[in-house]
């Protein structure tokens, strides 16, 4: 067994010990994998998500299991929210996006453990879950984002979210969003509504758009899309959205920016704007975002800003030290993707591995980041950029040279299906 | 020089400078290694952003090129010709363009050391009722 926590304690002993002190524990453990070098300590990640299992993965690998890890992850599987539209056009099931945390678990040695988080003690350096509670050298929080139902009161509630699916975290809710769409009659209509900027995946409700139209232009032809967009105009590839709506799905989108959601009935699936009140067949509202629950217990996040400042040198929150943001929960002014989450997660892996072993971090990170997007069951397109720290402004900015595709291609939706086998890969295993 | 003439012997003088010396070839030393370390790390933590299409390491599951053990001289060149235009790409040349010479220099030495191994990719599975 390649876990020397779990090799040597249960979980719960494990826990209770871990606050008196890792190195001691893990120093006494003969299967540790570098026993002539002592622990430098305990890292706790909150989320496994691909920013949390990432962190988690690269700080065994980079500290040479020196450190030790232990993520907490509510959920028992992992569901990729990339490709998740494709479900919508039936060119992919739930199932294909759906993994385990074995192997990565196994193949880096990283104590997993399942259960929410209910506390945390910046203070005392203690995380409280419903089942137990957990002490760290330091932390990372990798909640990605929280829908913000005090913007949207009318959706509160879990059957309010099974009759209008948000459909923005993969799983059931995707499947919901499916079936609705497979029982909606010829003819009917699909509104999808998107919120302000910022949000998880600038691309996603127009790719989104463009699956649901390829998926009623092969079953049920004479339905529409309408999209109500809060933001004054489509807020990534642009110009990419509009030829594809127009050349594959003419007359079928129906585009309206500028349109914030006042009011919804859930009962008659009729949402309200301050232009309009449109009634849909199948509603599907993308709840305006803010930092995950966790971040906001920390009190990680601005006071007048939903989400979390950190320093893009470490990702150490600035207001709460030694505990460390990374993913959708960051205010970064770039994309929430999860390739940006990814690359976040591995300058936030080697800080901690250089803070902890007493050096000083890469005073200079630069990353990149792909993000495709479908327009229909095999056609992808892409924006790339690399990402460069500016010392100057302290925050990360695009380097030239980015840039959208031509077109979409065939080419680049094997591209787009090469990426998420090898970031998957990456993360899990 | 106020630190020899504040020298009461040659012998301690010459004490005095030699260890200066080592004090200064000392200090210089750790310099180096710092900043071999901090570039070792910068180049390591960029190369890891490659994983998402190559995998990691540069070890791809997929139809994306394999960059782990790939010659450096060629990986660099067909960086520099994605960078400037000699080789047309549709995603390449927005990533080797945000780059600088020397970066990708480096890149191309860090995946050119990487082993080529064959790990498992991971097996997709049944959604479980309980998942939200």
């Amino acid at each position: 067994m390649n876990n020397p926590i779990k090799h040597a304690l249960d979980r719960r002993s494990f826990i209770k010990t871990a606050g008196v002190g890792a190195a001691s524990l893990l120093m006494t453990n003969k299967t540790w994998a570098n026993a002539k070098k002592p622990p430098l300590g305990h890292v706790v990640v909150i989320g496994g998500g691909y920013a949390g299992t990432t962190a988690a993965k690269y700080i065994r690998l980079w500290s040479e299991n020196n450190i030790a890890v232990t993520v907490i992850e509510k959920q028992g599987q992992f569901v990729s929210c990339p490709l998740s539209n494709l479900v919508l056009g039936g060119s992919k099931t739930i199932d294909d996006l759906t993994f385990g945390y074995d192997l990565v678990q196994k193949n880096h040695g990283i104590n997993w453990v399942q259960d929410e988080v209910t506390a945390i003690n910046p203070d005392s350096k203690k995380v409280t879950m419903k089942r137990g509670e957990i002490s760290y050298d330091r932390l990372i929080v990798a909640l990605g984002v929280d829908f913000n139902y005090e913007e949207l009161p009318q959706l509160a509630s879990a059957s309010a979210q099974e009759a209008i699916p948000h459909a923005w975290k993969a799983g059931w809710q995707t499947v919901n969003l499916y079936q609705q769409l497979s029982a909606m009659r010829d003819g009917g209509v699909f509104v999808l509504t998107v919120p302000k900027m910022p949000y998880r995946c600038p691309p996603g409700p127009y790719e989104r758009a463009c699956q649901v139209a390829s998926y009623f232009k092969k079953h049920k032809p004479k339905s529409k899309i309408i999209i109500l967009d809060a933001n004054p105009d489509i807020v990534s590839k642009k110009g990419l959205f509009i030829k594809a709506w127009a050349d594959e799905y003419a007359g079928m989108i129906d585009y309206r920016p500028n349109n914030v959601i006042i009011d919804v009935d859930v009962a008659s699936k009729t949402v309200t704007t301050d232009f309009e009140t449109v009634k849909a067949n199948v509603l599907n509202i993308i709840p305006p975002q803010r930092a995950g629950k966790p971040a906001q217990m920390a009190s990680l996040t601005e006071p007048d800003y939903p989400w979390c400042e950190v320093s893009f040198l470490s990702y150490e929150s600035k207001r709460v030290p030694m505990v460390h943001v990374v993913g959708d929960s960051v205010a970064a002014g770039l994309p929430k993707s999860a390739h940006m989450a990814t690359s976040q997660a591995r300058v936030c892996a080697s800080a901690i591995v250089e803070l902890m072993h007493g050096r000083t971090p890469d005073p200079s990170p630069v990353f990149a980041n792909t993000c495709y997007s479908f327009v229909d069951d095999k056609q992808a397109m892409h924006v790339a950029n690399v990402y460069r720290y500016d010392a100057g402004k302290k925050i990360m900015v695009s380097a030239d040279g980015g840039g959208v595709s031509a077109k979409p291609s065939l080419q680049e939706g094997q591209y787009a299906n090469a990426w998420a086998v090898n970031i998957w890969s990456d993360v899990l295993t | 020089m106020r630190f020899i003439a504040a020298s009461p012997s040659l012998p301690c003088t010459l004490f005095r400078c030699f260890g200066l010396l080592t004090f200064l070839f000392l200090s210089g030393a750790v310099s180096s290694t710092e900043t071999n370390q901090t570039n070792f790390i910068h180049i390591r933590t960029l190369a890891a952003s490659c994983a998402a299409c190559h995998g990691t390491n540069g070890n791809s599951h997929s139809t994306t090129p394999v960059l782990a053990g790939l010659d450096a001289t060629y990986f660099s060149n067909q960086m520099l010709a994605f960078k400037n235009g000699r080789r047309a790409s549709t995603v390449m040349h927005h990533h080797a363009k945000g780059l600088t010479d020397d970066e990708i220099m480096q890149l191309a030495n860090y995946f050119s050391e990487q082993k080529r191994i064959s790990t498992s990719a991971p097996v997709s599975q049944q959604l479980k009722a309980k998942h939200e």
